[in-house]
């Protein structure tokens, strides 16, 4: 039998020579261009890293082909980043056009650094989730066809994190990005009266529902449970513990737009990302509402916020009625929160724009 | 196969590489990537998923690590009928020799779809579509090429860290290897599920926090320093002799008024007690201001998304530690934490919300932690205090 918990291969097997020398004694970074960085040692060795976008949904073949390159240039090591960028370091600056090259004929993009739309992050959609309200490959395809110049350049004011989740689980930092597609369900749960008593156990159920919407059901011959819908707000965690509670729906389904999240402590502390466009409905193959509202918010921000500023800073200094003015887009109820942190949210000064 | 999918199809067209052609290429050698392929495009018809919830498949003596997964329309899709999901743990800061790439792919040629997710959001190898009978055969191939699985479930997930020393001048810890050394650890706590919901450790080397650990993370590892920041006044005056405006862009931009330039002097002045070491101006400057020689970490606890009371980003616990090998006062915490979360939580509640259901001082006192201003952006303002 196979051995069991011997966990991940230790990574200082992983590491190229020159980092295991330098390991630590960093001193400083530039970005050469886009997609190029140096970093210097205190030892005085520099290693070159080339980034590179990535669909991240990629074949084994896929991956032997960046091998093949990490071999001919990088000495057999390679890195990803935590957004999914494929890195190959040298310490000969020589190599580095050439690298750019092959990475090129690979159809791959070289940037992802510095002030540009680095790989965004994002979850598994119908690719592979049984939850997802939307799809989550498809959709980033879309929007980074459409970004694409933003990935080579580095032309913003300041880094724009984009993050993509399928369902309101949120996968993924996705509650505190720069901008954030999260696919939401508009719809409660069909609840299926033949199968939930064999299938969940109706406690659990009634438990797992953050707003007290779901009920024993009133027939004492049926084992099941009622929803009450003008409490649902269709997060899906009663279907995450009872399959018989499906909510995906064809129309109800859709994506909803979120903006001005960070977590980097730099200047601003961190902060969540909040809801712009509450819903933009399911338009595949290539979402084209959930496309033109990102590029019209980032088209705003470039043009309105200084050197330096995320999204979300920006907008704290202008106000969200400026952010709302200049982007065209409606404010509605649903823009006011009325779950368990909402009362936070609300204005308690005279202090605002027109 | 072409006229098979034409929603599909759209999506190989365009500049930024295609998911779709990935998903062809692997369709060449297998079916079930080929079946994989029309699913999706009659999901983009449907505009619903046709996978089906859950379903509990493994392997022997581990309680997660593979994810359960059915299609709705098993007659249609008989290559995808059971397409389940491995989660192998990556090596940390996702650094990788060509030779192990190499064997997963091997491996994952043989038993699987041969479609990867470089990474998963959780951080993990995800392999992904498998049918139930190579489970077993799969995950000892894994194992016999030195990789074991990631965390799913009610577990610890696979921890996570940045790049840290190894490429990061800026990195006040070694994300790395305490991210190895707490995985190696807690193997058991990895592997079995027995918690009220799942638990994330992630580090980040410095205040930029490159893995999001403040925000996803239960337990928050963020590199920091006590001292004060390094200033290389030549650099500076470089920096600013190449057209950078250090008053304006730097010193302007500092959340504290902690900086000062003197115009006349071309110098950078700082007031050390008044930094919160937020990475602005070492960011703007790298060959000019590094962080402080006194390194260490903040712990902050409760990171996490939305499901089920709301997000939240880490709240401060202990404000500085210093973070050397074998890590024991950081495990001890953890398993102290753990301890108090499994006695008093609820099913699904994560440790952020069970604090926030009983108290942040009712946890303080459970995992013997005294209160200091730091972990607080103000006292409270009621007067319904109980002694």
């Amino acid at each position: 039998m196979a051995k069991t918990d011997i966990g991940p291969p230790d990574f200082r097997e992983m590491l190229p020579e020159v980092i295991k020398k330098n390991y630590g004694k960093w001193k400083y970074h530039e970005i050469v261009k886009p997609g190029v960085l140096k970093h210097v040692s205190e030892t005085g060795d520099v290693l070159y890293t080339v980034r590179a976008g990535s669909p991240r949904l990629v074949s084994v073949d896929f991956i032997r082909d960046i091998c093949d390159i990490a071999d001919k240039y990088c000495d057999g090591h390679l890195r990803f980043t935590s957004r999914y960028n494929i890195e190959f370091m040298t310490p000969d600056k020589n190599k580095v056009e050439p690298l750019i090259e092959e990475v090129g004929k690979l159809g791959l993009p070289v940037g992802g650094t510095g002030k540009c739309i680095t790989n965004v992050v994002h979850t598994q959609g119908w690719i592979h989730c049984h939850s997802a309200a939307t799809d989550a490959s498809a959709v980033v395809k879309a929007i980074m066809d459409e970004l694409y110049d933003h990935f080579t350049s580095m032309k913003l004011p300041a880094q724009l994190r984009i993050s993509l989740a399928c369902c309101i689980n949120m996968c993924g930092a996705v509650h505190c990005s720069d901008l954030a597609v999260v696919g939401v369900h508009t719809k409660p749960p069909k609840v299926d009266h033949e199968h939930l008593h064999a299938l969940c156990e109706i406690p659990t159920t009634i438990a797992s529902c953050p707003t007290g919407a779901i009920r024993r059901h009133s027939d004492k011959e049926i084992k099941s449970v009622k929803v009450r819908e003008d409490l649902c707000m269709y997060c899906g965690n009663c279907f995450t513990v009872c399959p018989a509670m499906p909510l995906a729906d064809p129309e109800g389904d859709g994506v909803a737009i979120y903006a001005g999240g960070k977590v980097s402590n730099a200047r601003k502390p961190p902060m969540f990302s909040r809801l712009i466009v509450p819903y933009l409905p399911n338009n595949p193959p290539r979402w084209p509402e959930v496309v033109s509202t990102l590029k019209k918010i980032i088209g705003v921000y470039a043009e309105h916020a200084q050197e330096d500023e995320r999204m979300g800073e920006w907008i704290q200094r202008v106000g969200w009625e400026t952010f709302f003015r200049l982007t065209d887009i409606p404010f509605t109820e649903q823009h006011i929160d009325d779950f368990t942190h909402a009362v936070e949210t609300y204005r308690t000064t005279t202090q605002f724009r027109w | 196969m072409g006229k098979e999918t034409p929603m599909a199809d759209e999506l190989e067209k365009g500049p930024w590489p295609s998911f779709i052609k990935e998903i062809k290429r692997a369709a060449e050698k297998h079916p079930s990537a080929n079946d994989l392929l029309k699913v999706v495009e009659r999901s983009y018809k449907d505009k619903v998923t046709h996978w089906k919830h859950g379903g509990i498949v493994g392997v022997t003596g581990y309680g997660g690590g593979v994810i359960g997964r059915y299609s709705d329309v098993p007659e249609e899709f008989p290559s995808v009928a059971a397409f389940h999901t491995f989660r192998v743990n990556h090596p940390s800061g996702w650094f990788y020799t060509t030779k192990k790439l190499r064997q997963i792919c091997d491996v994952w040629e043989k038993y699987g779809s041969g479609l990867t997710n470089f990474h998963g959001s959780t951080g993990d190898i995800i392999l992904l579509g498998s049918p139930t009978e190579n489970l077993q055969p799969c995950f000892d191939a894994l194992s016999g090429i030195g990789f074991d699985l990631g965390g799913s479930g009610s577990v610890l997930r696979t921890p996570t860290g940045c790049v840290g020393p190894a490429r990061c001048e800026w990195s006040c810890i070694d994300t790395l290897n305490v991210i190895y050394d707490l995985t190696m650890e807690f193997q058991d706590e990895l592997h079995r599920p027995r918690w009220p919901y799942k638990f994330k450790i992630k580090a980040s080397g410095c205040p930029n926090d490159c893995v999001a650990a403040i925000a996803r993370a239960d337990f928050t590892i963020i590199g920091t320093w006590r001292d004060s920041l390094r200033i290389d006044q030549d650099a500076v005056r470089e920096y600013a002799e190449g057209g950078l405006n250090v008053e304006k862009l730097v010193v302007g931009k500092c959340p504290t008024g902690a900086l000062e330039w003197d115009e006349k002097a071309r110098e950078l002045k700082l007031k050390p007690q008044d930094c919160v070491r937020c990475m602005h101006c070492i960011n703007k400057m790298p060959k000019a201001v590094r962080p402080g020689l006194d390194h260490g970490a903040t712990i902050l606890i409760g990171g996490k998304a939305p499901i089920l009371k709301g997000a939240n980003l880490s709240w401060v616990l202990i404000p500085f530690i210093k973070l050397e090998p074998p890590y024991t006062e950081i495990k001890d915490l953890l398993l102290k934490i753990w301890d108090w979360w499994d006695e008093h939580g609820r099913t699904r509640e994560r440790v952020a919300e069970l604090i926030q259901r009983l108290g942040l001082k009712t946890f303080l006192r459970a995992v013997g932690i005294k209160p200091v201003p730091q972990m607080v952006n103000q006292p409270r303002a009621n007067p319904y205090v109980f002694f």
